[in-house]
């Protein structure tokens, strides 16, 4: 197995997200290393599918900025924007696949944008993909026809289609049953392991992330910030903030700590 | 291996990433090397695969201890090579692949990938295809039937207990079609009645019976072309928005989540918008009426002829019967655009595509079906001499 070279290849520099005048996140920095399997947790409305938009250059931040491989993605333009989007592939909550299109067009449709492969080729890999997430077979149903968590799979099939080096994927799992769910912890982990690929990955799900994660972020609403960070074991057992440790223990938030946070915010 | 029968050269092989180690009649051994990306292997695709065909080797093995990278590309490309050899039932060998990406081929077995399927499934046949398109007809007339009797006993029902409908909607529905549509409404009638007037202006005046544009431009406007142009507007304007917004709803599943709450969509969602359309279809039309005289207007006035005149003359070419008759027509008008808008919208299928097309084929659906009522009517009126 070869040493993961421990550079950074995302630069989150005291961010500040939001809506018009709503900041949703403000002071957000930190840093992913190639090769690292990052999560972003936080309760529901947090910001987590919004920083996510932010990283991925889908809008832009009310302050601060981001760097893909040393590279500004809100002002990235022409080649240069071409080669950042090139390098990292996006999972969205609801798959967002194309309606008119087939699983397997839908899945070939990057290969035709950033490759000259062949349409054998093309076609072999995106069967090969679709395999790959257990969708072998279903390449000529349009997503209409399937699931929602057959979609979500396809999608993060057309998402790792071009193997890219950095992979965003907003909840993977979430909805896929527990066995779908494990082989997809299993892809993910040995992705991350064989190509080196960096996974950020916005996640609820606990088992998911005791089984891949070795760096986690936690926003929360009210801090409108990170409150926690680090090997998501090392935040079970050793974070005493009671958010941290009611999210982690699946427990309902003390009311004396609501009642505290609520009085801080005022 | 040094005692290598022949070693053809293979001229469109990129040397540098493809190597031909040995080559004899029953085994060939090539060497891949460097990186095997998506760019390389675009590349190497073809001429390799073609040679390989070409040679069809009884035993192929790579020797693959040189990758340095090999993704999914790369992963693909030594699957074609397996695959064939498989379909050929001719052995494949892959050797020295490092651990990291020994474990990304290990994700996939040749013998899944023998057959690839065109990423579209096409039909067979001539005759497939037209039983298809035969069967989508039959059950689309069948739809239309099932919806037309709903949508009958729900406004039956609501005929009979009109506390029931729910009104603050309708005129919502109401303003949005009827109101907001009056500028676009008014426009094209007042446009229609001056160009069919200016168009007559030069046949009639050859005659010098130019007053007589009033006439023509009366009884048309109000027997045929106030409410027909009104309906078609509509039809364009409220019925593809009917349904492109029950096709949303049914997308993000509110029909259902109506359905569960012993809420029927059609009379839900259907009597409000049929009603509505049928309370602002004959006064849009009445309100088109008025625009194309004025148009009319506007041109005698251009020729000379004073206004009264002009009142006068209309007045003695159309009676009430006339107006009542066009307007009678707007209410089967209405209930076809606002049914076959709804229609569409409800049998909309789960896609953002099929929104579109649902709100295409309203429109499509509702023009045809309002001709043909248009030409219903005219026979109808024809025998009733009105």
């Amino acid at each position: 197995m070869p040493e993961k070279v421990q550079d950074t290849v995302i630069e989150v520099k005291d961010l500040a997200v939001g809506y018009g005048d709503s900041v949703v996140l403000r002071d957000i920095s930190f840093n992913v290393d190639r090769g690292e399997i990052f999560i972003i947790l936080g309760g529901s409305g947090c910001g987590k599918s919004t920083l996510l938009k932010n990283m991925i250059g889908l809008y832009r931040p009310l302050a601060g900025q981001v760097l893909i491989n040393g590279r500004d993605m809100a002002t990235a333009e022409g080649t240069r924007r071409r080669e950042l989007l090139r390098s990292f592939g996006v999972m969205y909550q609801s798959g967002a696949l194309f309606g008119s299109l087939t699983l397997m067009e839908n899945v070939r449709l990057p290969l035709e944008e950033f490759t000259e492969l062949p349409d054998r080729a093309m076609d072999l890999i995106a069967v090969m993909k679709l395999e790959m997430v257990g969708l072998g077979g279903y390449g000529h149903y349009m997503p209409s026809e399937l699931s929602g968590g057959m979609r979500k799979r396809a999608a993060i099939a057309r998402a790792m289609v071009l193997d890219p080096q950095i992979l965003f994927l907003d909840e993977p799992t979430a909805g896929l049953d527990p066995v779908i769910s494990a082989e997809m912890d299993q892809l993910i982990l040995q992705l991350a392991e064989s190509l080196n690929m960096t996974f950020v990955i916005v996640t609820h799900e606990l088992p998911s992330i005791y089984a891949i994660a070795d760096r986690v972020i936690m926003l929360d609403r009210q801090a409108k910030g990170i409150i926690a960070s680090g090997p998501p074991k090392r935040l079970r057992d050793a974070s005493e903030n009671p958010r941290v440790q009611a999210f982690f223990r699946r427990e309902a938030i003390p009311e004396v700590v609501q009642e505290e946070s609520e009085s801080s915010h005022e | 291996m040094e005692t290598a029968t022949r070693h053809p050269a293979c001229p469109d092989l990129p040397g540098d990433v493809c190597r031909i180690v040995e080559q004899s009649d029953e085994t060939m051994i090539l060497a891949l090397e460097g990186r095997l990306d998506a760019d390389a292997v675009a590349l190497l695709w073809h001429p390799l695969v073609d040679y390989i065909e070409k040679e069809a080797p009884q035993n192929l093995c790579i020797q693959a201890d040189k990758i340095s990278y090999c993704d999914g590309a790369g992963i693909g490309l030594l699957m074609e090579l397996a695959r064939k050899q498989r379909k050929r039932e001719a052995q494949f060998k892959l050797r020295g692949l490092k651990e990291e990406f020994a474990r990304l081929w290990s994700l996939y077995r040749p013998e899944d990938f023998l057959e690839i399927g065109s990423s579209r499934p096409h039909p067979c046949c001539l005759p497939e295809e037209v039983g298809r398109l035969a069967c989508q007809a039959w059950r689309g007339l069948l739809d239309m039937v099932c919806f037309t009797g709903e949508l009958t006993v729900a406004l039956l029902q609501a005929a009979r207990h009109p506390r029931s409908i729910r009104w603050p909607e309708v005129w919502l529905v109401a303003e949005k079609a009827g109101v907001n549509a009056l500028p676009i409404v008014g426009l094209i009638s007042f446009l229609i009645g001056l160009i069919m007037a200016f168009q007559a202006t030069i046949p009639m005046r050859q005659f010098g019976v130019e007053i007589y544009i009033a006439n023509l431009t009366a009884l048309s406007m109000l027997r045929e072309l106030g409410p027909l142009m009104t309906a078609l507007l509509l039809a364009g304007r409220s019925g593809s928005a009917f349904a492109a917004e029950l096709g949303t709803m049914k997308i993000n599943e509110e029909i259902d989540a109506l359905t569960t709450m012993g809420l029927a969509p059609v009379p839900f969602l259907a009597v409000t918008r049929v009603l509505a359309t049928v309370i602002i279809l004959p006064l849009l039309s009445l309100f088109a009426n008025l625009m194309g005289l004025v148009g009319g207007a506007v041109v005698l006035r251009s020729l000379g002829y004073p206004l009264i005149t002009y009142i006068n003359q209309v007045k003695s070419a159309v009676n009430l019967v006339d107006l009542a008759g066009g307007l009678f027509k707007t209410l089967a008008f209405a209930l076809i655009v606002a049914g076959v808008g709804c229609l569409y919208g409800l049998k909309t299928r789960l896609s953002a595509s099929a929104v579109g097309d649902a709100a295409t084929r309203a429109v499509v659906s509702g023009i045809i079906l309002i001709v043909i009522a248009d030409g219903l009517f005219a026979v109808i009126y024809y025998f009733l001499g009105i």
